[in-house]
């Protein structure tokens, strides 16, 4: 398969692919929002999704737990305001949460359990925010599970006038406030329209990605979805947002339209090209004169070369699970590497159209084909490509990881990179360590001729 | 509705992913939305799989419930036919397929119209059956499709074989400890001169199923799968079964009487007394375990065993029977077989537990605080939080449930290994309890220890905030690295830009 286009094309396949269920978006949402509690109303499959992708975390007293449905809630015997009132103040007596957010999935939606319309009730009745949201794999891959809580929580954010009077009673018997975010001399800022930053990150790379635009002058005055629910970001008409993952497109649509913000489209800050390339941007619309940023980019390659070298020259395969690929896959051309395929789940070109561009870009800067990308890809065929092509290196779920590793293909899983800090400059060397982990060690094992592990192709 | 953090067996269409997925040349399309797949991964990353797990999704999206996935699932049916050619296609509803209601039995007749090989719908319902009844369901779904087809074509041995033999129903993948367990148990059966004629459905063939009425009895070593294909087989073909879990000492002898009686009835003349007795006394180190100093101090210590009916009666026997250890209660979540696990257990313990609730299982430990647990990945969590020490005898169970070493339960062998897991575990606890009777170790103070005492290092307040946020087993590796870098740089004081900049720095 060789085509040497330099625009990009776009292919859709059947959708016969491996993902995660995007329920799996409370592992990480829930250890984001300290005071949160995610309720799954689905069925065992759910459960079982869950307890098995969580691993260990089931263990920790998580702060999610599953409504499970049974046969009498399917057949509509049961009431389910009534069940869910019953769960949820269970939950509110063990744990006592700032809010619950319900996560609809495949079932609640064929049965068509109004939870929108139930959760305002409820709400009210037992005195705990209540968000419903739409996680199910119907409709959504993997990581979109959080593009829908985080459109859900959207509409939560106060605006400036009620914030003030929803806080009037607390600040007065909170003398010393809590610092939110890191509050430095006002001078230190430029004065720019507000800026709110929406997905969620692990704190560190939170305060880290706020520093960095701290360098430029810029402030973000807040970030969906902070630390807390109850310190939800203020959104107010006409401010600026920006997404710091690809997979928000609801998110984005949802601020734009409901809250009539401003989206700054940038590529995503994930490797230090990325990383430049969004503050870049963000500055560019505030008429900010960036500083030193050139500077800060190349210490950053500098300071990977020894990785570099491993990769320059191989070519990557994206089997496509989490809608991280373009920008990944972006950073990896950057790198030296080649790409034929870049299997995604679900392609917003709008959403994503500055790092589309910027991927165009970087396939040019660094003379070699642009890849083709596969919107829900059909893993079936996919692997017979993978075949003829050989690539050096397969990005794919566990599926497929360790058959294709018994086959003498290298590949890395692509979950880890939803779980490992990968945004900022000071991550780039973490997504090159997960990338040339597999060389590395197929490297040291090199000479042993153990490379091909199975009797006989089994023709899948 | 019920409020659920965890969960012991799995829904049904696990069970049939794992008896087809066992099968060789059977491929399994579940009719699911996208990321029900999960098995997939369970299968390559506990299993280690080489090979492809034969199970593909045709999935239930918008367009499907708007306008029926018949065409869909036929032409998945009939492309992955033509694709791989199967024997066998097992269509599997999920619990959403279940409640949309589509016939999907019309849609495989329809299928097999045009497939080569055969094609059939598991009949669970999710809302009723779990994992285990599943797995027992599809493992006796396929056996009676085959040998019906077989005996209509005429082509059914109608002969014993020579030498007495067995088929060994029941072992499968993802199953605990099975594949060491089917080892074992075929180098049983070589010993008392037993020929193996098929082992189902791990590794077999579909066309080998016409074979199994040619054994001279059946063995199903666990009481979860196989029970109901043996007496199938039994009713149909007059094959009688053993069904007595060859597990620990006194029952492995048990089932081999069992089998001994089985085939002398059948004309046999076998003794096998003398190879029992040789094996437990001279063999087999457990019996001797028994007798030993070590065992006589775990006398009426008190444990708690919880599982599936299998593992956690035969535990409880074993740590009873034969160790003299006090079993204060011990339970299952195999609720629909309740009654058999009452029966086995109830002179060995003072206490039974039928639940499948993490929460009460966990109290119950909590309240009766016994010297060791032995029960699933979830018990061994337990234990953990309250300082108990675990062994793992069932699933749900992890990757370190699947060792590479040869680790049987059954079998002779397999009482070794269980008499280990069980000294293992007491001693364990005893040792921690002395540690701490005599002050613990004193070491942990020099692994934390910075380079800071020594220096006039300061970490501000926003830094060390960001220390404590790094995981505990980095921290003072982190901590270690800025510090060592701030020194170079000749920072007094660590900042959070002083800590990014360590950590850009750090490698080159």
């Amino acid at each position: 398969m060789t085509h040497e286009s330099t625009t990009l094309q776009f292919d859709c396949e059947t959708g016969n692919y491996h993902t995660f269920c995007p329920i799996s978006c409370v592992a990480w949402l829930y250890q984001k929002i300290e005071d949160s509690f995610f309720l799954v109303i689905g069925t065992k499959t759910c459960g079982y999704f869950l307890q098995n992708a969580m691993g260990v975390m089931i263990f920790a007293e998580p702060r999610y737990a599953m409504a499970e449905l049974e046969e009498g809630d399917i057949s509509a015997q049961l009431k389910d305001y009534e069940e869910l009132k019953r769960l949820c103040l269970q939950i509110k007596h063990d744990r006592n949460p700032s809010v619950i957010v319900w996560i609809g999935t495949c079932t609640t939606e064929i049965i068509q359990m109004d939870l929108e319309g139930l959760a305002p009730k409820l709400e009210e009745e037992i005195g705990i925010p209540i968000i419903p949201a739409r996680a199910n794999g119907l409709d959504y891959a993997f990581t979109q599970g959080e593009d829908t809580i985080l459109a859900a929580m959207a509409h939560r954010c106060p605006k400036k006038k009620e914030k003030k009077e929803r806080n009037a009673i607390p600040k007065l018997l909170n003398f010393k406030r809590q610092k939110e975010y890191i509050t430095q001399d006002d001078l230190e800022y430029i004065e720019h329209p507000s800026l709110v930053l929406f997905g969620s990150l692990p704190e560190s790379v939170v305060t880290n990605l706020t520093l960095e635009l701290k360098k430029q002058g810029v402030r973000i005055s807040g970030w969906l979805p902070s630390k807390h629910y109850r310190k939800l970001p203020i959104i107010d008409e006409g401010y600026y947002i920006n997404g710091v993952s690809p997979f928000l497109s609801r998110t984005a649509t949802t601020l734009i339209r409901r809250r009539k913000c401003n989206l700054i489209s940038a590529p995503f800050p994930i490797g230090p090209d990325g990383t430049r390339a969004w503050i870049d941007k963000i500055c560019s619309v505030f008429n900010i004169k960036t500083k030193g940023l050139e500077e800060h980019e190349t210490k950053i390659w500098n300071s990977l070369d020894n990785y570099l070298k491993l990769i320059r020259g191989k070519s990557v395969f994206f089997m496509g699970d989490n809608l991280l690929e373009i920008s990944l896959a972006r950073f990896l051309i950057r790198c030296g590497m080649t790409c034929t395929e870049i299997g995604i789940p679900y392609m917003d070109k709008r959403y994503q159209k500055s790092e589309l561009d910027f991927l165009e870009k970087t396939c040019q800067k660094m003379g070699v084909p642009v890849p083709k990308i596969v919107e829900k890809p059909d893993n079936y065929n996919q692997i017979k490509r993978i075949y003829e092509l050989r690539p050096d290196l397969v990005i794919t779920g566990m599926a497929y990881a360790n058959p294709l590793e018994a086959r003498g293909i290298n590949t890395k899983w692509s979950v880890e990179f939803t779980f490992t800090q990968i945004h900022g400059f000071i991550n780039a060397r973490d997504i090159l360590e997960l990338i040339t982990r597999p060389l590395r060690r197929n490297n040291n094992l090199k000479k042993l001729g153990w490379e091909k592990l199975v009797k006989e192709e089994n023709n899948f | 509705m019920k409020l659920a953090y965890w969960m012991y067996a799995g829904p049904a269409h696990i069970g049939t992913l794992r008896i087809a997925s066992s099968f060789k040349n059977i491929h399994t399309i579940m009719h699911a939305p996208l990321g029900d797949d999960y098995f997939n991964v369970m299968r390559s990353m506990l299993e280690r799989e080489k090979d492809f797990t034969p199970v593909t999704t045709s999935i239930i999206d918008r367009n499907v419930l708007a306008g029926g996935s018949q065409k869909k699932v036929i032409n998945n049916i009939i492309r992955k036919d033509r694709e791989e050619n199967p024997d066998l296609i097992i269509l599997t509803p999920t619990c959403t397929s279940s409640i949309l209601q589509e016939d999907l039995a019309c849609f495989v007749d329809r299928a097999q119209i045009e497939i080569k090989g055969d094609v059939m719908l598991a009949d669970i319902n999710h809302y009723r059956y779990n994992e285990l009844q599943a797995a027992e369901k599809t493992l006796y779904q396929v056996v009676k499709f085959y040998l019906e087809k077989f005996k209509n074509k005429g082509i059914l041995p109608q002969e014993k074989t020579k030498i007495p033999s067995v088929n060994i129903i029941g072992i499968s993948t993802l199953g605990f400890h099975n594949q060491h367990d089917c080892t074992e148990l075929k180098r049983l059966m070589e010993y008392l001169g037993i020929k193996i004629n098929e082992i189902i459905p791990k590794g077999a063939s579909v066309h080998n199923l016409k074979n199994l009425s040619k054994a001279w009895f059946n063995l199903v070593p666990y009481r979860e799968l196989g029970l109901m294909t043996a007496q199938y087989l039994q009713k149909e073909y007059g094959t009688p079964y053993v069904n007595i879990t060859p597990m620990g000492v006194v029952e492995t002898a048990r089932c081999i009487r069992r089998i001994q009686h089985l085939i002398n009835e059948q004309g046999a003349n076998v003794d096998y007394e003398s190879h029992i007795n040789e094996q437990t006394l001279h063999i087999s180190q457990a019996a001797w375990f028994s007798r030993s100093i070590d065992c006589q101090n775990l006398t009426g210590r008190k444990a708690i065993v919880f599982g599936d009916n299998t593992h956690a009666a035969a535990m409880t026997k074993i740590l009873t029977r034969e160790m003299g250890i006090n079993v204060i209660l011990a339970g299952t979540y195999c609720k629909y077989d309740k009654e058999w696990f009452t029966e086995q257990v109830g002179e060995y313990c003072d206490q039974v537990l039928i639940s499948d609730d993490n929460i009460e299982v966990s109290d119950a430990i909590t309240s009766l605080e016994p010297a060791a647990i032995f029960g699933t990945q979830m018990e061994r969590h337990i234990g953990k939080r309250l300082g108990i020490p675990c062994g793992v005898i069932a699933s749900p169970i992890h990757i370190q449930n699947f060792p590479i070493g040869y680790k049987p339960f059954c079998g002779y062998e397999g009482t070794n290994q269980i008499t280990d897991l069980i000294y293992n575990s007491f001693t364990l606890g005893m040792e921690d309890h002395l540690l701490e009777i005599f002050g613990g170790h004193d070491t942990k103070k020099f692994i934390t220890k910075g380079i800071s005492t020594n220096s006039d290092l300061s970490w501000n307040e926003e830094a060390q905030a960001e220390l404590n946020r790094i995981p505990g087993f980095v921290r003072a590796k982190v901590k270690r690295n800025t510090e060592k870098f701030a020194l170079e740089h000749k920072f007094s004081i660590i900042t959070l830009e002083v800590m990014y900049a360590a950590k850009e720095s750090v490698g080159t």
